[in-house]
């Protein structure tokens, strides 16, 4: 692998950028790898990295149906942030953002990690105790928030309405090193860095079954034809609930459609990240000069990867209130992507019933922030067999009745 | 867009007359049961990536709850039958086979 910098971009100017190499490579599957990651979106590329980092196994495939970070990797609101109140929660959700801080300089790949803030937004007396409550769990935890004051909120976001029609601003929850990230290069970025490692990332190949001897896996049936493997992860959000299928268990997980919207390009007029979740509501501005706009989620089992329209009625009725300005705004584009999404709105990374079976799911509506984070503790778990990170986020936890209730990620607000 | 028809009043309508009450003809489980079968009762939904059977109530009509047999990938509907029955009855699962041959969900096909 080549390194970027810009030395390199001065070398490639003189020579009409004729040597760029491709970013990875496309390689044809071998018989056999150490570990199969099923999914490369940004968590199955981020466990992939981090296996060979940080544990030196490198001979591990990466399979995906369709292609690189298509599914909800390019589908998020790009929100990176780690104001949980349980503590499992705090633990992975910092790690990620801490190490989205460096992330850029470790895989040598721009991922415009940009630390601007985000406010929660507290509209009912209700939220004010809960954001106060998450900032005192949150200076435990060592995150770094704090509850500000109507007048500081707008001072941060000078277009907000804080006397809006139904829901006053009565403060928020400020993470001033929270913010966002290009999701693309994210993936982008952990694929070029597996890739030089020598993992082969393999696209439009589709797992269709899961072959086991014993209780044991022994490699998956593709479109592309029979893989061994000694321990496979399955890093598929929507569709775990269909793979957990093939491989013989069953999750606690229902997939539904969530979508977003982006309107058209403005000059700079909000430079962070605003939530708000009582009206349901969240909006940043992309680099572009996009109001990235994130909506909710259908009430209903879909894998249709499009929303309801009612939903996008709502949303857009919150930022109004909230923020008068967008009102004349066009809307450019609108999606939806398929959220697996657990009883207790905490992800599941634990070994399954199926020996050498690993899943990493449940996600929900909030994975995007945790992608580094999910990536070092799932590639741990793999490894190793346990981890701090994940232990508590184990598939056993359901039946043992330890929740990881996060009632902040059971709204849309992520 | 999802559209329903309510067995009960007749009504036909869109998602947003309707609120979805999850997986239908779950089998209950409760006190004397073993861990296994309560976990499985309270969270091992089945989730399916095609045919489905859920529970929906008319909220914003007549407010009774009815079953319905959708497909989750395209929205498509295939019936909608009354609450008060233990399985699908067989002219709904007629029609999801002409439409969907060799269609299982749970313990029916």
């Amino acid at each position: 692998m080549k390194r970027y910098s810009a030395f390199a971009v001065a070398r490639e100017a003189l020579r009409y950028h004729m040597g760029w190499e491709r970013a990875w490579a496309s390689p044809e599957p071998k018989k056999k790898y150490d570990v199969i990651i099923v999914g490369a979106g940004g968590h199955g590329l981020a466990t992939a990295y981090y296996l060979g980092k940080n544990f030196g196994i490198t001979n591990v495939a990466i399979l995906e149906k369709g292609w690189l970070g298509g599914g909800n990797t390019g589908r998020n609101t790009t929100i990176i942030r780690s104001n949980y109140l349980q503590d499992p929660s705090a633990a992975i959700y910092e790690k990620s953002r801490s190490l989205y801080e460096t992330l850029s300089q470790d895989l040598n790949y721009n991922v415009m990690y940009s630390p601007r803030g985000v406010i929660m937004l507290a509209q009912t007396e209700h939220e004010v105790r809960g954001y106060k409550r998450t900032a005192h769990a949150n200076a435990l935890q060592g995150v770094s928030t704090e509850f500000i004051s109507p007048q500081r909120v707008k001072e941060i976001v000078p277009i907000i309405n804080l006397d809006g029609p139904r829901y006053p601003v009565l403060g928020g929850l400020w993470q001033a090193r929270a913010g966002t990230a290009r999701h693309d290069a994210v993936a982008w970025g952990f694929a070029r860095a597996c890739s030089a490692m020598g993992m082969d990332i393999i696209q439009k190949c589709e797992v269709t079954g899961v072959s086991r001897d014993g209780g044991k896996v022994t490699g998956v049936t593709t479109n592309r034809g029979d893989i061994a493997c000694d321990k496979l992860g399955i890093v598929v959000a929507g569709n775990s609930g269909h793979l957990a299928d093939m491989a013989g268990f069953r999750l606690p997980i229902e997939s539904v459609s969530l979508q977003a919207l982006v309107s058209e390009p403005i000059k700079p007029c909000m430079d962070c990240v605003v939530m708000a979740n009582t009206v349901h509501g969240y909006m940043s501005q992309s680099d572009k000069g996009e109001m990235v706009i994130g909506g909710g989620t259908d009430g209903f089992n879909s894998y249709t990867q499009r929303g309801s329209f009612h939903h996008i009625e709502e949303t857009v009725r919150a930022l109004v209130e909230t923020f008068p300005m967008v009102a004349r705004l066009k809307m450019l584009r609108q999606w939806g992507g398929i959220v697996d999404i657990t009883g207790d709105r905490s992800p599941i990374l634990s070994k399954t019933p199926v020996d050498g079976v690993f899943i990493n799911s449940g996600w929900g509506t909030g994975g995007f922030k945790a992608t580094p984070g999910s990536g070092w503790g799932f590639a741990e778990l793999i490894a190793k067999g346990h981890s701090p990170l994940c232990d508590e986020f184990s598939l056993t936890r359901f039946k043992e009745g330890r929740f990881i209730d996060e009632s902040v990620a059971a709204g849309v607000a992520h | 867009m999802l559209i329903l028809d309510c067995p009960c009043c007749g009504v036909r309508g869109e998602e947003t007359e309707f609120h979805s009450g999850g997986e239908a003809h779950l089998k209950r489980f409760g006190p004397g049961s073993s861990d296994d079968d309560f976990h499985g009762y309270l969270f091992e939904k089945v989730n399916p990536k095609g045919v489905h059977f859920e529970r929906w109530r008319h909220v914003n009509g007549c407010g009774k709850w009815f079953h319905a047999a959708r497909c989750t990938m395209t929205l498509e509907v295939f019936g909608t039958y009354s609450a008060q029955t233990l399985e699908p009855p067989q002219e709904i699962k007629d029609k999801i086979t002409a439409k969907r041959p060799g269609w299982s969900w749970r313990e029916f096909s």
